[in-house]
């Protein structure tokens, strides 16, 4: 994926976050959902350094792991407005969607579900020698899940091909790392199962995706699984309705200095890819795809409620 | 004709397998070179590898999340819970992970987890429940519960043949049971259809996993004494089978749900409340249920004993039924 991708896809997944917040708040969309505004650059910066036959697994927090895949936003939105287009026919919601084909292998309801899950790819990936490496997404909160560190334990023992990419965005929920994690710094539980391990600034699209890069090859090689850590700083709200009382007065406009995308953007012109005139045509388009998703999924029929017993087995 | 015991039966259904379908492999605690704390596994890592009868460490969750990965992929993973308390740290995976996958994403998820269910040799209140009860509410995971060698390997079969997660449930006492059986492994049978292990005309006992040759031998019992009971295997208990139950209970009009495990929010309670809702017009006795107590299984044998339905307490109920 080259740059100019990379920041198409960044601005789709701001576009489309926004507009979930939006439609929240008009009441056009119900349930809950938790959007990634500011943890862009994560999400595209490993999109763009995985091979087709690669997999990811993602979290609750998984649209912009998905649409940094390529995902249909029309199908996306659909599934958010509960219609039979969307990617789980309306059966999953926000949190749980999968686009096999895609490689995408869910986002997951369970903070830290996904992580054995993505061990399980790679190990069907070892075992049949298909090439393909697991990339796990997981936040700091699923570090403390018990099944991450068991799941360390065991994919470093067996040598699986899968890369732990926690996406630290600074809180659980309304929990700030600090106060969740004995030791801040997820890379480090790294050492205690002697796994590869290395980090890279998460709001640095270039370097998320060298350092993801650098993983996936190693994981590759036969040489076992990486914890890699990205940091970065969720813009948004935990879901619907967190007021944010936990954070400091400054602490988000301090935030808003460093985000991804204006950071990709500076890059842009300074490299001179793209102009002043260039990138403001591409955020309009951008607003254009997620109006035209939203179209798509409010203009789409409802699912069968005849249907719904329907597919509990195989 | 030979004889084998349910465990030998067991073993060489999962070692076909194995060697039918490159994509089937077993993972679980000790099941290598121990051969599993029950035996089941014994000799085949010597035939098929480590790779593919795989030690893991003791991380239940891990190891059923990994399988459950590796099955949505297309592997065919068959783990194995040591003790099926145990299956409790792994309920996260099994709940939220195997049983929704095909129903939201439409990914299949052939997962089977065997486990040895059930009390009788004393390991105490943690080596020694029958938790089908903790899955059985839970839509998208099918749930086996043989009786008999036969079945074991037939059902066993049907779950390496399809694409659902399984639990499947190995009573600790039928492991060393013997049986008569033709040469070779029995054919796959369906799930979602009861046995009639024993038929009778006069009451109807329910049971499933190891409370099965209790039944048949209270019915034997009871035969003695003029009391023809039909004995009903129900062999798998999601899908569970109510028609053949329902039969039987319109041509006896009593019945009795064997269960072991505690009586409250059993799945005795289940099965009595089906047959009412389709066959109360033909009871000329009120539904009974027969299970432990509503306590921890201790582990001391009389104790222990004292809890678990057994022939001599089946019999016992089915003639205070007969006596209505």
């Amino acid at each position: 994926m080259d740059i100019l991708t990379c920041h198409e896809r960044m601005l789709t997944i701001r576009c489309f976050e926004e507009a979930v917040e939006r439609l929240f708040h008009e009441g056009r969309i119900g349930g809950t959902a938790h959007t990634c505004i500011g943890q862009e650059a994560v999400a595209v910066g490993a999109a763009a350094a995985l091979q087709p036959q690669d997999a990811i697994t993602s979290t609750h927090r998984g649209h912009g792991h998905f649409l940094a895949l390529g995902a249909d936003p029309g199908r996306l939105m659909a599934e958010l407005f509960g219609r039979a287009t969307g990617y789980s026919g309306g059966r999953g919601g926000s949190q749980m969607m999968m686009d096999t084909p895609r490689g995408f292998y869910g986002a997951n309801g369970i903070t830290g579900g996904s992580i054995p899950f993505a061990a399980g790819l790679a190990l069907d990936a070892k075992m049949r020698a298909t090439g393909r490496v697991a990339l796990c997404f997981f936040g700091d909160g699923a570090s403390n899940q018990g099944v991450f560190h068991e799941t360390l334990n065991l994919a470093t023992l067996w040598k699986l091909p899968v890369v732990f990419l926690c996406e630290n965005n600074g809180y659980a929920m309304s929990t700030a790392a600090k106060r969740g994690l004995s030791n801040p710094h997820v890379v480090e539980r790294a050492t205690a199962y002697g796994m590869a391990s290395a980090h890279a600034d998460g709001n640095d699209l270039l370097a998320v995706k060298q350092a993801v890069a650098d993983a996936l090859q190693h994981a590759r090689g036969g040489q076992g699984p990486v914890l890699l850590e990205c940091r970065t700083y969720r813009l948004s709200g935990h879901s619907r309705g967190d007021k944010r009382e936990y954070r400091h007065a400054n602490e988000e406009s301090e935030a808003w200095q460093r985000e991804p995308i204006r950071q990709l953007e500076a890059y842009l012109k300074a490299q001179k890819l793209a102009d002043d005139a260039a990138l403001s045509a591409r955020h309009d388009a951008a607003r254009v795809r997620i109006e035209a998703a939203i179209r798509f999924a409010e203009t789409s029929p409802l699912p069968d409620p005849a249907s719904v017993t329907e597919g509990v087995y195989a | 004709m030979r004889t084998v015991t349910y465990t030998q039966l067991l073993r060489e259904t999962l070692g076909a397998a194995l060697r039918r379908d490159p994509r089937v492999f077993l993972m679980g605690e000790d099941i290598g070179v121990y051969g599993g704390a029950f035996g089941v596994t014994r000799g085949l890592v010597k035939e098929f590898g480590t790779e593919r009868v795989r030690d893991t460490p003791i991380s239940e969750q891990a190891l059923v999340g990994t399988a459950i990965g590796a099955a949505a992929a297309g592997s065919r993973p068959v783990v194995e819970i040591m003790f099926m308390d145990f299956i409790t740290l792994a309920v996260d995976q099994l709940v939220n992970m195997a049983a929704k996958l095909h129903y939201i994403y439409g990914v299949p998820c052939p997962l089977i987890v065997r486990t040895p269910n059930g009390g009788g040799r004393g390991y105490g209140a943690t080596h020694s429940q029958s938790l089908e009860r903790l899955f059985a509410g839970v839509p998208g995971i099918q749930i086996a519960a043989p009786a008999t060698a036969l079945d074991a390997s037939a059902l066993l079969q049907t779950a390496l043949l399809g694409s659902n997660p399984v639990l499947f449930l190995e009573h600790k006492l039928l492991y060393p049971m013997r049986w008569e059986v033709p040469e070779g492994l029995p054919a796959p049978q369906p799930f979602g259809k009861a046995r009639i292990a024993r038929e009778g005309s006069q009451v109807t006992i329910v049971a499933w996993s190891g409370m099965v040759p209790q039944a048949e031998r209270a019915a034997g019992a009871l035969a003695a004494e003029g009391i023809h009971a039909e004995v009903i295997d129900l062999r798998t208990l999601a899908p569970l089978d109510t028609g053949t139950v329902v039969a039987s209970v319109r041509k006896t009009g009593r019945v009795l749900v064997v269960e072991e495990g505690p009586r409250t929010g059993g799945f005795a309670a289940e099965v009595a409340c089906r047959v009412f809702e389709a066959a109360y017009d033909c009871l000329d006795a009120p539904i009974r249920r027969l299970a432990c107590p509503d306590c921890p299984l201790p582990a001391a044998k009389m104790l222990e004993a004292s809890c678990i339905p057994n022939a001599e307490t089946i019999a016992r109920e089915v003639r205070e039924i007969m006596a209505k």
